[in-house]
């Protein structure tokens, strides 16, 4: 297996795509805390970055790699290894090299210019986040055979979540304004893992307005040991749950 | 000079009459009340070191009280420990605790009655319902005392410093924590708060209501229940206060409601939920304030009217301003805001563009204070951005015409 994440690795580094994206974020990330007088404007520089940009290069590349290697993919099958080992190694080694590049991108600047809890927040949930859209690339590319066809629903699926949920969830809070809904919203938020890393970022750089009423309820809730944990367990069953399918999707599937 | 002449005399005599009676476990006198009993008016009482379990102190003559090494008046939670009910009472040196708890009759570790010229300084009060209670005082003097309290409920504990129908009051250097309000002022004019550090305390850390002409200056107001409460007042001067970490939803850094002709200079407005939150105000002129790490830098009503808010920095709060109507009778100009992005082409270190301060979203969660989930949002992002260049929801005359490139020197 490690020799099958091994060859995934070195074959997307020498692609040269991923470099440049960590470069980018690099310039990005360092731009903003050098531009900026103060580190906050910074952190949002970058956290409009984790939310906006990391989802679309993390499920856009990996889908179209996907794509790209079914002909080694069939190759590997040709062989005696099993179709599950294939699968998670291609997962890994693509996760691994969309950590490191956002890591090596924007994590070490965060690290040097924002040691806070904030800082901290933000390199764990851009983390996962890369992974997360890693996992629902897998599920796009394994849901249709036509390569047009996946890359159009990886497309929607970051759309989706980056763009239409908090407009539907605006939406819902307009229409159920009269009701008591704060509750109802901190559910409603599980099911998207751009909110569930926002507002996790959102409680250590908005402290003060955070301590508000609703703002309570959410720190109440997501500002607790456990609510953190609750947090980070969802955003990993955001990267299991749907790679999962695709792995028994993969496993009986006929190439 | 005549009179000069006289008073000179007077106070000569005063000297030579006046005798010193000391008490203490090793003294002739062995409690405060019979030094009291056997003084005249004019002596000092000087108090040794030791507990003093006397029930109610009554001070009824013009004494001077003084405690070496802090003796300890114990009210043993059954009695108000010292009232003070004679004119030019000095009161000093100190550790009063354990007073009485009766919602009727206010008992506390010192009360001032309908007095004149009294001093009470450099006193540690502890465990007491009210701290130091002034009642139609004159020309009183509450000086570098250190009140504190452990009482968790609001119900079960009085103020810190409370002064009721009084005038001419100086309350100066007093550290005050775990009070239910640490200052109180009701009915007090022409008086000052001066350089007192208010924490912890159950409600306000200064509340402050009917009160004319007064003035506070350099006071720490910090991690107060629901920060600072100034209402139904003219004339107040707030110089360089800092109003700091006062959290919660209906905490605020500065509370003004109904307050006119007054002056906010100088103050500082660090990691509050609201830094000013104004209702009714009107004629206050905001000036030199620096308003840093808030939820909100300001919630003004659209209640308030003809407020100049100008030469204030606005640095990293979440919102700036936001405000519940679109009434906009307020004039903002010179301001420093962090959020601003506007260009200077004639480098006179003014903006070329108008900022308006109050974003969109800040309308949207005023109305609808769930949406606050979304905040930072890529959607409401792109909404803020373009309600900035076209303004529909929010008033498009709430505006800084002025504003500052460069954060204010202050």
């Amino acid at each position: 297996m490690n020799r099958i994440i091994k060859i995934v690795l070195l074959d997307i580094l020498k692609n040269k795509i991923i470099v440049s994206y960590a470069l980018i974020l690099a310039l990005l990330s360092w731009g903003s805390f050098m531009l900026e007088d103060n580190t906050a404007k910074g952190l949002l520089t970058i956290l409009n970055v984790i939310l906006f940009t990391v989802p679309l290069v993390s499920i856009l590349f990996s889908t179209i790699y996907i794509y790209n290697s079914s002909e080694f993919i069939e190759l590997l099958l040709s062989q005696p290894i099993k179709r599950k080992k294939i699968w998670i190694s291609l997962f890994a080694g693509l996760s691994i090299a969309m950590f490191l590049a956002f890591f090596l991108g924007a994590g070490i600047p965060l690290l040097l210019n924002a040691p806070g809890m904030a800082g901290l927040m933000m390199l764990l949930s851009g983390s996962l986040i890369s992974i997360v859209f890693v996992s629902l690339a897998f599920l796009s590319c394994i849901l249709t055979r036509d390569k047009a066809k996946g890359i159009g629903l990886a497309i929607l699926f970051w759309m989706y979540f980056a763009i239409l949920f908090d407009a539907l969830v605006l939406f819902l809070l307009f229409q159920f304004a009269e009701y008591p809904i704060e509750e109802a919203m901190v559910g409603i938020t599980a099911s998207s893992p751009i909110d569930l890393a926002r507002i996790q970022i959102l409680l250590h750089l908005d402290q003060s307005a955070m301590m508000g009423y609703t703002g309570a309820i959410f720190k109440d809730f997501f500002g607790t040991a456990i609510g953190l944990l609750v947090s980070f367990l969802l955003l990993v069953l955001w990267i299991v749950v749907p790679f999962l399918i695709s792995i028994r999707k993969f496993d009986r599937k006929d190439l | 000079m005549k009179l000069h002449f006289c008073l000179s005399l007077l106070l000569l005599f005063n000297c030579l009459w006046s005798q010193k009676i000391e008490v203490g476990p090793n003294k002739a006198v062995k409690t405060i009340k019979k030094a009291i009993e056997i003084a005249k008016s004019g002596d000092t009482i000087i108090v040794d070191k030791g507990v003093y379990r006397e029930g109610n102190i009554i001070i009824d003559k013009k004494l001077i009280l003084q405690g070496k090494n802090l003796p300890i008046l114990d009210g043993q939670q059954k009695y108000e420990v010292v009232s003070i009910k004679a004119d030019s009472v000095v009161f000093s040196g100190f550790k009063v605790i354990n007073s009485g708890f009766a919602s009727l009759n206010d008992p506390c570790g010192i009360k001032i009655y309908n007095k004149t010229g009294v001093i009470v300084k450099d006193n540690f009060l502890e465990n007491n319902f009210f701290g130091i209670y002034v009642q139609k005082g004159t020309n009183c003097i509450v000086k570098n005392n250190i009140i504190k309290a452990y009482q968790k409920e609001e119900q079960r504990i009085g103020n810190g410093i409370h002064c009721w129908k009084s005038e001419n009051m100086q309350i100066i250097g007093n550290k005050i924590s775990g009070h239910r309000d640490g200052i109180y002022f009701e009915f007090v004019s022409n008086s000052v708060i001066w350089r007192n550090i208010s924490k912890a305390n159950i409600r306000y850390g200064l509340h402050f209501m009917f009160s004319n002409d007064d003035a506070y200056i350099g006071n720490v107001f910090k991690n107060n229940g629901a920060g600072v409460a100034v209402m139904f007042t003219k004339n107040v001067k707030m110089f360089n206060n800092y109003f700091e970490e006062n959290w919660g939803d209906a905490a605020y850094g500065l509370l003004l409601k109904e307050i006119s002709d007054s002056y906010i200079i100088g103050n500082k407005f660090i990691r509050n939920t609201s830094g000013i939150y104004m209702e009714g105000t009107s004629r206050v002129k905001l000036e030199k304030n620096i308003f840093k790490d808030n939820g909100w830098g300001m919630k003004v009503q659209a209640s308030c009217m003809d407020n100049v808010i100008s030469f204030n920095n606005f640095l990293s709060n979440t919102f700036d301003i936001s405000t519940n109507g679109s009434l906009v009778l307020n004039h903002f100009n010179n301001n420093y805001w962090d959020k601003y992005e506007g260009y200077d082409l004639n480098h006179d270190g003014i903006g070329d563009v108008p900022f308006h301060p109050l974003s969109l979203f800040a309308v949207i969660t005023e109305n609808n204070p769930s949406a606050m989930l979304l905040f930072r949002s890529f959607m409401i992002t792109l909404l803020d951005k373009s309600e900035k260049i076209l303004p529909s929801i929010t008033p498009d005359n709430f505006v800084d015409e002025s504003p500052e490139m460069k954060s204010l020197v202050l």
